[in-house]
């Protein structure tokens, strides 16, 4: 059991599963989180990729299986589509400080490298949402994470905005060494530089690596050169097949 | 001891900035998280706890604040599954409490209570073990806010980083919901029953209108309930108004000033 538990390992879950009212929000997951490695966690809407997220953070624990974590891993996590209450007065600064101060000088660093330095002193408010989606991703950087989860990062960008975000994400791994998981429901399209891709639907129906996309003439003209220097196809390979229930039929 | 002046009106002013110290942050998480009906049932039911301290002959402040965190609790177990939505559930025990408080102490002819002096609040009336029970329940709790900030800030800003980040979210909510109770049963002998929840929202509120961060909200909040305390009281003395209605006109005052101060800035401002 300890011989594959190295200290690249941020969160080791096996065989977990949570049942709620008579329902499996997941089951028999096995997922291995390390250190550099960047996993895309896709699925469907409903097939428990947030649980997933809570279990890995160890904000819920989970009824079977068993999790192991080493203590004290710092999370970093950027939830999907925050609103801020318009009754809390925060600026991007003051947000950069939740929940412990932060060092000015790294602040200001992390806030150029996603182009928001500008807003510092502006009301969260009224940033815009790819705004507002990079400065929480900012203060997730700047409590130096282990491990990063970020939630659906690319809802509400355009193609563009995708890819300036992917790049970026690659570098910060580069950079920090942290683990990163990035949950989307976009099927088939993943970050280029993602190690695993995990497919699940209350369990996980099939994992593998990225392919890079073929220089298809078709795809070019629709997306453009550029986005696929950040994109990859992923190919499922599924043997069973889902009721609009959930439920699992062999194909 | 000559240097604090020792008659009604001073013990009174000295009393209502022991209350803001501490009902200036908590305002803001009323405001922040939407608790101001949950304060005002907490409030309501004060007069359940003053009529059952009556009974068993304990401390007013030690009932109220008990029943407060009964009805804290008891609204902690309504969820999403129950056949009533909490705002339900808040309405019929806010109302409730008050209507059985008010029959029990009716019941209670051996003592004269009037029952005016807790509904409106008797903050003359206050003496100096009062002030020190007010002053060590405002120190304890202010403690507790200074202490425990970040993680009240961390849940007021999102309750899914918090959890994954291990800023434990339900630990914090029941800790503001205990503060809410404690300084409810301080705000009861000071503005009185029906009074309370405006002198934790108001000041806050005009607080909010000038506040970048929380903190500075929080502080703006404690200086504008200050205010409203000491204007209020003179208020009171010069028009011969009853004090704890007059501190909240006061503060009422303060916040319409800042709300049309800040509306000409920025007519002023669009026009440049």
């Amino acid at each position: 059991m300890k011989d594959d538990f190295d200290n690249s390992v941020l969160a080791k879950l096996q065989s977990v599963g949570v049942r709620r009212n008579n329902r499996w929000l997941v089951r028999d997951i096995d997922l291995t989180m390390r250190r550099g490695e960047i996993v895309s966690l896709i699925g469907p809407n409903g097939s428990g990729k947030t649980t997933v997220t809570k279990i890995l953070a160890g904000s819920l624990q989970p009824d079977f299986g068993s999790v192991q974590r080493p203590p004290n891993i710092k999370i970093g996590y950027v939830p999907q589509s925050v609103t801020l209450d318009s009754t809390l007065p925060m600026t991007v600064q003051r947000l950069m400080d939740v929940p412990q101060p932060v060092d000015r000088s790294e602040l200001f660093e992390v806030l150029t490298e996603l182009d928001i330095q500008h807003l510092a002193n502006s009301s969260v408010q009224k940033l815009s949402g790819g705004e507002f989606q990079r400065a929480l991703l900012a203060r997730a950087l700047l409590r130096k994470p282990d491990l990063l989860i970020l939630d659906e990062p690319t809802q509400g960008l355009d193609v563009h905005g995708e890819t300036l975000l992917f790049s970026r994400i690659a570098n910060i791994r580069d950079r920090m060494n942290c683990g990163i998981l990035i949950v989307r429901h976009d099927l088939h399209l993943v970050m280029v530089q993602t190690d695993t891709v995990v497919c699940m639907n209350v369990h996980i129906c099939c994992r593998g690596t990225p392919e890079r996309v073929q220089k298809d003439e078709a795809y070019l003209n629709l997306f453009g050169a550029k986005a696929f220097e950040t994109r990859a196809l992923y190919s499922h390979l599924h043997d069973h097949d889902h009721g609009l229930d959930g439920s699992i039929r062999d194909l | 001891m000559f240097l604090i002046p020792d008659d009604f009106f001073s013990r009174a002013i000295i009393a209502g900035i022991g209350f803001t110290l501490v009902a200036g942050p908590l305002g803001c998480f009323v405001i922040w998280q939407r608790l101001a009906y949950l304060g005002e049932a907490m409030a309501h039911s004060a007069l359940l706890g003053i009529a059952l301290a009556i009974v068993l002959d304990i401390n007013l402040m030690v009932g109220v604040f008990s029943i407060c965190l009964l009805i804290a609790f008891v609204l902690s177990r309504v969820n999403s599954d129950s056949f009533l939505s909490g705002d339900s559930v808040l309405g019929i025990m806010s109302h409730s409490t008050l209507a059985i408080g008010l029959v029990l102490i009716s019941f209670m002819y051996w003592i004269r209570v009037d029952v005016l002096d807790f509904l409106f609040g008797n903050i003359i009336s206050v003496t100096w073990l009062e002030i020190a029970m007010i002053y060590m329940a405002s120190a304890v709790a202010l403690g507790i806010i200074v202490f425990r900030w970040r993680a009240m800030i961390g849940l007021t800003v999102d309750e899914q980083i918090a959890a994954a980040e291990g800023l434990q979210p339900n630990q914090t909510r029941i800790l503001l919901m205990i503060l809410l109770a404690g300084t409810i049963a301080i705000a009861m002998k000071i503005v009185g029953i029906i009074l309370t929840v405006a002198l934790l929202i108001i000041p806050a509120a005009t607080a909010r209108q000038v506040a970048k961060t929380p903190e500075q909200m929080a502080t703006f909040a404690v200086a504008f309930g200050s205010a409203s305390v000491v204007g209020g009281m003179f208020m009171s003395l010069e028009f011969d108004t009853p004090p704890g209605p007059s501190i909240v006109v006061f503060a009422l005052l303060l916040f319409l000033s800042m709300a049309t101060a800040m509306l000409m800035r920025k007519r002023s401002q669009e026009r440049t």
